[in-house]
Order: structure tokens, then C-alpha cells, then sequence
């Protein structure tokens, strides 16, 4: 391709500031298909063992930021121990359906991918750093325990996962649909939910008189 | 800035997981148990089970409320929502990356450009690249302003559910004037679709700084009035002080953000905790509040327009020539009028908008500070042109849970106040 044109040139742009036309514009980009470096930063000591640990749980490196692989069981544990540890706000909690995706994702060693995850963002504000936790929920038994004991504000997102995905959240104390209808069959954000054509379900209007 | 303790925050915990204040009732449950709820014996006083909205007024659009009432006392409730979910994390699965800002930008329709930067800010880390120094200043200018018209529509609509109808009408104007220059710049009032994956989708048209500074002179001005007009008046003073008040700890366990958070005294700020863009070389204050009452939160907002202001006056001087978008090939489609002149181009144009471009496998989570919090987008890819997972994390969404708490034992009447303090944007809500 050769256009390495850098101008601004929009048709709908008249008044456009009059523009000098760029210096740059004879520069032949060559490397037009150079691949996009991933902005890494540093890595908190990063240790010679094959499945490294934080917090006693295996943990990977995505762009640059933390991520925590909890088992189910070690999950709820976890956040409340990062709590104590820091970790106040649980800025975001949702659920990932990896049915179709055409990746292996990059999990450490011992985490063994399912078909769903529940992905948690942790906050410390007086570190001011993040943490995501990222935990598999396989598709058979999609179940794990809430956190909304230990972080009130994880109810409504986990409502949402529930409605969205099916994922069970044990202990909750609501555990019901939030943006879809009470009577809603199916969770939309499943891989295996179609789009479109699919008879539109309302609640049965009940007549006022 | 208050220094939390964990001690400090497991009684608010606990308080919260004791105090009930959260209804927990389904919909169909509250519609079959609505009105009065007869004891089995005198000891208690009656309770009644009532619905506000989702079609009222003072719900800002269709937030649902059940409220459980005893005489004119709220002791328990529950946000019901959901009636304006249209699917749109969904959608986002189907759209390419060019095409997601589009999408994303109808989710919270009153600060638009603080998605599209959430949606376009994680793309970015996914494909990393970076967006060219004047694509960064262009994305800080407009999101200010949008944050000005943001919370100018707040300070029209908390007037309007507390009887200030008058500043209905002010918020409403000076709210149009800010459009005003979003529209010169992006084509649209609303709905911009203008922050775009590798930077904006125009630069900033002939003449731009003489319309912002016409805008920014003006409002100062209005924010008198406005302080004339409401901040002093003891009715307006009356209604709001000591209503709807929430703790630091409380706050921080229900994972608010924003002007909730920041009226309880704690001062968090995205743009000052965890810098992005160029904020880190701004000078500007966080407007935090003591009591975490409506009327904190009132303040904090008008504060935060002139603060806004302050930001966008150091950005005019500051702005810098150049690209506002990267000009890498993958990622951005040929000028217009290259296309009439190279069909090598045409074709470039063709795929990048038909096929869109691949982002490398990943997931990445990136947040910026909205009008109403922080604003997040969880982004996963697996390598094809469009997103596979695509989550914003909506402050509205979130913060909505703290309505039973701030609500529970005050009046039916301060439920406007409150609901309205809160600041919700529907479409944020349900996405």
C-alpha cells in the first residue's frame, strides 16, 4: 500500500485551519506492518518458577496488569484476605463465556481453562493499584460463591452474571434477574444464545380492568 | 481526606449486612404484594408495600422503586431495573472494533465521549498502540466539556425534583450552549461516536478556540447565579442537608465512586489516583465534602464545572500540531481524498470497514473517571476483528445500590432528593 499520505483532508472539513502541508508527508512508511509492541511494564519481581504465585494463588501478566487464578474454592477466601490485605472496593465483578473463542487463552500451568469465568476487579486505593482475579467456572456445574458478604457492592453485578451467563452464585442473598424479565428464558450473554429471529417475549400484560 | 482503617471499614460492613435496608423481593413478588400489609397483631405498626415509577418523573427516565413504607418512613426498598436493557454488551460482540464506539456511546447518553474513551482506551492496550499527543489532548478537551454538559444536566434536574423549576430551565440553556460546541466538533449533540480506537474521529474545526472560550467565559457566570439562585437558599438547604447521608466506609464497601464517594470526604479521583491521558500535568483541585448528604453532593458538582473549566483553559494553552490520529495503517482507514486517487487505498478503505481490523489476543480492563464515577471497560479479545467479551463497567449501575441505604428511615418525599443526588443515567444503568 502505498499510501502514506498523513494530511488531514476531510471532504465535509471547508473551514477547516489552513494547513501547512506536512513535512512529513514524503516519508515512505516502510514498516507498515509492524507488529503492535505490547506496552509492558514492569513486572513485580518476576520469579524463575514455572507457575508463579501472588498471594498464594497462580498468577499471569496481561498488559501489563495483575491477575489472580483462584480456584473455586480458594476464590472467596481470596478476596476476603486481599481485603484485609488493601483491597477495598470491588470495582467490577462480570462473567465471560469462552465457548466459541478461537484462542487458547494464556492461563498459568496448574489452571486448567472451563467454559466459563467470573472476572473481579479488586481496588487499592491507598496503593492505588488494581487486581483482577479471574476464576474458571466450568459448564456443568456453574456455580461459585459469592463475595457479596465481603463486598456488598459485588450484589448487583453478580445478579448480572447470573442473568447474563447462569453462573450460580452460592450464598447470595438475591440471587434473582435484574435487567432481563423475572420470566425470561435463557441468559443472552451466553455464547450459545442466538441473535436475532427469536420470538420476542414480554410478560403477559396483565389487563387493568 | 480521611484515613480509613480496616477496623473502621468492617463495622461498616457489618452495618450493612445487618441493617436490611435492601428489599429483597422479585418483581413479581412486589407486584403481587403491593399496598398495605396487615400485621398479625397491633404490636407492629402496619407496613405498605408501594411502586414508584418505573413511569415517574422524578426517576430520571425508568428507574423503578419498591418502596416498603411505614406511615411515610421508609425502612425498606429496592431498585428494580432493566426496562431500558437492549442487549448492548451483546451487540458489542457483533460489531467490529471501528464500529464499537457507535454502540458503547448510547450507553450513558449524558456523558457519551467517557465510554467511547473507556471503549477506544482498551482497544488501544490491546493492540498497543499509541495515540498521538494531540489525539490525547483533543480526547481530555472534549471529555471535559462533556463533563461540564453532564453535570450541568444534573444541577437542571436536581432544581427540578426539588421545586427549583426555574433552574430547569438555567441547567437546560447552559447545558444546550455546551452541546453547542460538542456539535461544532463532532457533528452530533449526542451520541458522538468522535473518540475512536487510535485516537478522534476529526480534528477540532477552524476556530475552535474562540467558541470554547466564548462558552468558558459564560459559564462561570451562570454558576453564580446558580449559587445565588440555590446554594444559599435555606429551602434548598432545608430540603437537602442531612438527607441521604452515607459513610466513607459505607461508600467504599458498596463500591460507589465519583461524587458519592468524594462527598463522604474521600477523595478519589481517577484523574489524580490513577492518571491517564495527560492529567497528570494538570493543575486542578478534588472537590470532596464532609457529610455525604445530597447537599455535598449538590456542591461537589457545581464545584466540579469550575474546575473543569480551569482544566480546559490550561489544555487551550497547551495544545499541541500534529496527528490526532495514529497513523498506523491497521488500524486507520486511508483520507477521503486519497481514495479517489489510489484503488489501493479504496481497498484499504473497504477492508478496514467492512472486515475491521484484528486485535491481538488479550483481555485488559482500563478506566477512566466519568461525571458519575469511574468508568470502566473490560475488554477480551481472541484475536479476531471484533471483541469477544466487551463489559463497561457503568458507575450508574453500581452506585445504584446504594439508593435502599440512603433511603432507609428517611421520608417519602426525600426520595426524589435522593434518587436525584445519585445521579443515574438510565441508559448506563441497563445497558
Amino acid at each position: 500500500m502505498a499510501d502514506d499520505e498523513v494530511t488531514t483532508a476531510d471532504e465535509s472539513d471547508d473551514e477547516a485551519a489552513p494547513e501547512e502541508a506536512s513535512p512529513e508527508e514524503a516519508a515512505p512508511e516502510a514498516a507498515v506492518a509492524e507488529e503492535p509492541e505490547v506496552a509492558e511494564e514492569p513486572e513485580p519481581a518476576p520469579a524463575p518458577p514455572e507457575v508463579e504465585k501472588l498471594h498464594g494463588v497462580p498468577v499471569s501478566y496481561s498488559r501489563g496488569q495483575t491477575v489472580l487464578h483462584p480456584s473455586r474454592e480458594e476464590y472467596a477466601d481470596l478476596v476476603g484476605t486481599l481485603r484485609d490485605q488493601g483491597y477495598w472496593m470491588c470495582i467490577d465483578l462480570c462473567g465471560v463465556d469462552y465457548l466459541t473463542a478461537n484462542a487458547q487463552r494464556t492461563l498459568p500451568a496448574t489452571v486448567s481453562p472451563e467454559r466459563f469465568e467470573v472476572v473481579v476487579g479488586l481496588l487499592n486505593m491507598t496503593e492505588r493499584s488494581r487486581l483482577r482475579i479471574r476464576v474458571q467456572v466450568p459448564a456443568a456445574d456453574p456455580t461459585v460463591p459469592t463475595i457479596s458478604k465481603i463486598h456488598p457492592g459485588a450484589e448487583n453485578p453478580e445478579r448480572e452474571a447470573y442473568d447474563l451467563f447462569g453462573i450460580r452464585f452460592d450464598g447470595h442473598p438475591d440471587l434473582t434477574r435484574i435487567l432481563m424479565p423475572d420470566d425470561w428464558e435463557g441468559h443472552p450473554l451466553r455464547k450459545d444464545y442466538s441473535v436475532g429471529s427469536i420470538p420476542v417475549q414480554f410478560k403477559e400484560a396483565p389487563t387493568v380492568r | 481526606m480521611t484515613a480509613t482503617d480496616i477496623s473502621v471499614l468492617n463495622s461498616a460492613l457489618e452495618r450493612l449486612n445487618a441493617d436490611e435496608s435492601v428489599l429483597r423481593l422479585s418483581e413479581t413478588e412486589a407486584e403481587a404484594r403491593s399496598g398495605y400489609q396487615p400485621t398479625a397483631d397491633d404490636s407492629e405498626p402496619e407496613r405498605m408495600i408501594m411502586n414508584m415509577g418505573p413511569q415517574h418523573p422524578s426517576t430520571h427516565g425508568v428507574l423503578r422503586l419498591v418502596l416498603e413504607l411505614e406511615g411515610e418512613t421508609i425502612r425498606r426498598s429496592k431498585p428494580v431495573i432493566g426496562y431500558l436493557h437492549t442487549g448492548m454488551e451483546k451487540t458489542g460482540e457483533n460489531l467490529t472494533y471501528l464500529q464499537g464506539p457507535t454502540n458503547v456511546t448510547r450507553m450513558d447518553y449524558v456523558s457519551p465521549l467517557f465510554t467511547e474513551l473507556a471503549f477506544s482506551m482498551a482497544t488501544e492496550a490491546l493492540l498497543g498502540i499509541e495515540v498521538p499527543e494531540r489525539g490525547q489532548w483533543i480526547r481530555m478537551l472534549m471529555t471535559e466539556v462533556n463533563r461540564i454538559s453532564s453535570h450541568l444536566l444534573f444541577l437542571a434536574t436536581n432544581g427540578m425534583d426539588l421545586g427549583a423549576v426555574g433552574m430547569m430551565i438555567y441547567g437546560w440553556r447552559e447545558r444546550e450552549e455546551t452541546l453547542r460546541f460538542l456539535e461544532a466538533v463532532t457533528g452530533l449533540r449526542m451520541n458522538h461516536n468522535y473518540i475512536r480506537p487510535g485516537g478522534v474521529a476529526a480534528d477540532l474545526p477552524g476556530g475552535w478556540e474562540d467558541e470554547l472560550t466564548a462558552l468558558i467565559d459564560v459559564i462561570p457566570g451562570r454558576l453564580e447565579e446558580f449559587d445565588l439562585l440555590m446554594t444559599g437558599q435555606p429551602i434548598w438547604r432545608g430540603r437537602l442537608q442531612g438527607v441521604g447521608v452515607i459513610t466513607a466506609e459505607e461508600a467504599i464497601s458498596l463500591g460507589t465512586t465519583g461524587p458519592i464517594l468524594r462527598s463522604t470526604g474521600f477523595a478519589w479521583d481517577l484523574r489524580r489516583e490513577q492518571p491517564y491521558l495527560y492529567y497528570d500535568q494538570m493543575d486542578f483541585d478534588v472537590i470532596v465534602g464532609t457529610f455525604g448528604d445530597c447537599y455535598d453532593r449538590y456542591a461537589i458538582r457545581l464545584q466540579e464545572i469550575r474546575e473543569s473549566i480551569r482544566i480546559i483553559r490550561q489544555i487551550m494553552e497547551r495544545m499541541p500540531e500534529g496527528d490526532y490520529k495514529v497513523q498506523d495503517k491497521k488500524v486507520t482507514p486511508p483520507p477521503r481524498a486519497r481514495i479517489d486517487e489510489s484503488m489501493e487505498a479504496l481497498i484499504h478503505h473497504f477492508k478496514i470497514y467492512t472486515e475491521g481490523y484484528k486485535v491481538p489476543e488479550g483481555e485488559v480492563y482500563v478506566a477512566v473517571e466519568s461525571p458519575r464515577g469511574e468508568l470502566g471497560c473490560y475488554m477480551v479479545s481472541d484475536g479476531e476483528g471484533k471483541p469477544y467479551r466487551m463489559h463497561i463497567r457503568e458507575p450508574s449501575f453500581v452506585n445504584l445500590q446504594t439508593l435502599p441505604h440512603l433511603m432507609k428511615d428517611s421520608f417519602l418525599a426525600d426520595t426524589v432528593a435522593i434518587i436525584s443526588s445519585v445521579d443515574p443515567i438510565m441508559g448506563g444503568v441497563d445497558r
